[in-house]
Formats: structure tokens, sequence, C-alpha cells
């Protein structure tokens, strides 16, 4: 089934869970009428965590940019041996 | 946006493929490796060299799509199969810039291996790791292995902080939506099974970056066994374009269409 379908299946689903509590009124219905606020909320957060997480974490390489002008300079040395014209970047 | 040409494979038709393709010998695979071009004198050259240096016992071979180049990019190019034999380097060119995608479904028109890998011509892919994609779809049978650049092991040189915050931040909103099911979405730096990638890419409409994300989570929908590699990207020409604000409304109209549709 298409993901958008997926998706609004659980916010029914949510919802439906979300009225059941209302109605049953085993939360005080002042919180319950909140929840979907806090649902929402926690949502964000979670997301800008896991961006604030990934930032920290974001894997760099500098030593790659070395290793790459070492590959260039053989390469390089290579097709000049051989004839070709690379020219210049 | 127009109409997805040629026929959609369903979930099932897709697991099919994936199983048949186990029954294929092993040790007898052949590589088509695309790389579209444009204005990449110098650095097509670096890559040829560098595919030959590293995929020393492989079977394989490297399609350049062209288009139309001006700064002699075709020129070199014919050097190399001088070089390395024109059954090793093909020069698939075209007459003007028409696009990504079409340069991938233009190259695999032409592409004779089982395998067919996409990679950048300016070396922000490098060929070294060609081998761990290799190995890994060996090890696993998947359907498509991608490189990615989010994890351990991989990583990128050239971005500064901004940078690397729009694409932490554009990576989470898509996972949010999308559920995609890879870590990283708009790398471009894949092999995938012949099959598979014309079956995917007959069902893809976007352009640019959106284009790969779009790829990579339509493979996911039709059930297609995906693999991670780590790779690096040493982005050297990041500091002559910059991530401006249309880039951002395209890719958050990129996420609402792939929302949609997919």
């Amino acid at each position: 089934m298409k993901h958008i379908v997926k998706i609004l299946s659980l916010l029914v689903a949510i919802s439906a869970f979300w009225i059941g509590l209302l109605q049953a009124a085993i939360v005080p219905r002042s919180y319950t009428w909140l929840l979907p606020i806090y649902f929402v909320v926690s949502l964000g957060c979670y997301d800008l965590l896991m961006v604030g997480i990934g930032l920290m974490q974001f894997p760099t390489c500098p030593q790659e940019a070395v290793l790459l002008q070492q590959d260039i300079a053989e390469a390089k040395d290579f097709f000049k041996h051989k004839g070709v014209d690379v020219g210049s970047d | 946006m127009s109409e997805p040409i040629g026929e959609v494979k369903t979930t099932k038709e897709a697991r099919v493929i994936d199983r048949n393709e186990t029954k294929g010998e092993e040790g007898k695979h052949k590589y088509s490796i695309i790389v579209p071009t444009y204005n990449e004198r110098l650095n097509i050259a670096l890559i040829v060299y560098l595919i030959f240096k590293h995929l020393r016992d492989v079977d394989f071979e490297i399609i350049v799509v062209d288009d139309g180049s001006p700064d002699g990019t075709q020129e070199i190019v014919k050097q190399l199969q001088h070089l390395y034999g024109e059954d090793r380097i093909l020069l698939r060119a075209r007459a003007k810039k028409l696009g990504l995608g079409t340069a991938y479904i233009h190259g695999l028109k032409h592409a004779t291996g089982d395998f067919v890998v996409i990679m950048d011509a300016d070396l922000s892919h490098h060929p070294k790791y060609l081998p761990s994609f290799i190995k890994k779809q060996l090890e696993t049978n998947a359907s498509i292995v991608t490189g990615t650049r989010y994890v351990k092991g991989g990583g990128v040189h050239g971005w500064n902080l901004m940078r690397k915050l729009t694409s932490r931040g554009a990576n989470v909103l898509a996972q949010t939506l999308l559920w995609p099911g890879v870590s990283d979405l708009t790398g471009s730096f894949r092999l995938y099974k012949k099959s598979v990638l014309e079956d995917v890419i007959s069902s893809c409409v976007s352009k640019g970056y959106v284009f790969q994300m779009e790829m990579i989570v339509r493979a996911t929908r039709k059930g297609y066994h995906i693999e991670e590699v780590p790779i690096t990207f040493v982005d050297r020409v990041f500091g002559t374009s910059k991530l401006g604000g249309s880039e951002i409304v395209e890719y958050l109209k990129g996420l609402v269409y792939l929302l949609l549709t997919t």
C-alpha cells in the first residue's frame, strides 16, 4: 500500500485511541485534550535532538582530501608518461 | 511532472527478481559503470585511471555519457579509449545537457553488464570504494548497494557547519516523513542489479537530487533488498555553489511529492 496510506492509518488509529481515552475518562479530560499537542511537540523535540546528535557526530574525513590529492598526482604522472594530455584543472 | 514511462513492477515481482538472480553463476559478473559528464576534462581521466587501479580482477566497462561538453571532455575520452581499449571505455555522448535521469537511461541502453554502478564524475565519489560495493553485493545478494556518507567509516570533507546542518536537518525530515530504510537519501554512488535499475528508473520522474531520493524510496517501496556501505565524499565544488533558499524549497516540494506518491 502507498506510504501515505500507511501514515494516515497510523494517524487514524492514534486518533481513535485518543477519542476512546476522552470518552472513557480514565485519565482526566483536561489532560486528554492536550495529548495531541504533547505528541506533536515530542515528535518535534525528538527530531531536533536527532539533528543535534547527528550534527555533533557528523563524520568528517580531512585525511581523504590529502589522499585524493595524492591519487590525482599519481594519475597525472601516469598520463604524462603515456602521452595523454590531461591539461590542468 | 510528466507520466512515468514503461511498466512498473509490483512488489511481488521485485522479490522474484531478487530470488532468481541468486541462481546466476558466481564470479561471472560484469559491472557497467555509468559516469555522466559535463565539462569534466581532467576529472574523467582521473576517474578512469582510479577505476582501473582499484578494479584489477573485475570484468567491467565504463560508459561515459557526455552532454556535449565544450571543454574537450570527449577528446580526452577518445584518447583514453586508445589507451585502455574501446571495449572497456564506451563513449555514448549526447548533443546537449539533458539531465541526469535521462543520462542514466541512455547509459543503461548501452550497458552489457549484469550490474550497473552510477557515480559522479567530479571525484567526490572515489573509485576505491567500488570493491566494497561489489563485495557487499556478493555477500548479501542485495539488489541495490548504496553508498552512505553519514555512518561511521564514511564521512564528508569540505562542508562548513551550515551545510552540515542543512544536510542533517534534511535527512531527519526525510526519515520522519518517508521511512526510507537508508541513511543517505541523496547520495548518488550506487550499485544496482541491471534489471532492478531498469525497473526503478522507469517509474521515476523527478529531476536533480530529488531524482536520487525518488529512486531509492521507490526501490524500498517495491521491496528490493538494499544494503549500504560507508563512503567518503570530498566536496571540491561546494565553495563555488551555495545551497540557497530555492534549493530548500525544491527539496521540500520533492519530499511532499514522494510522501504522496510512493
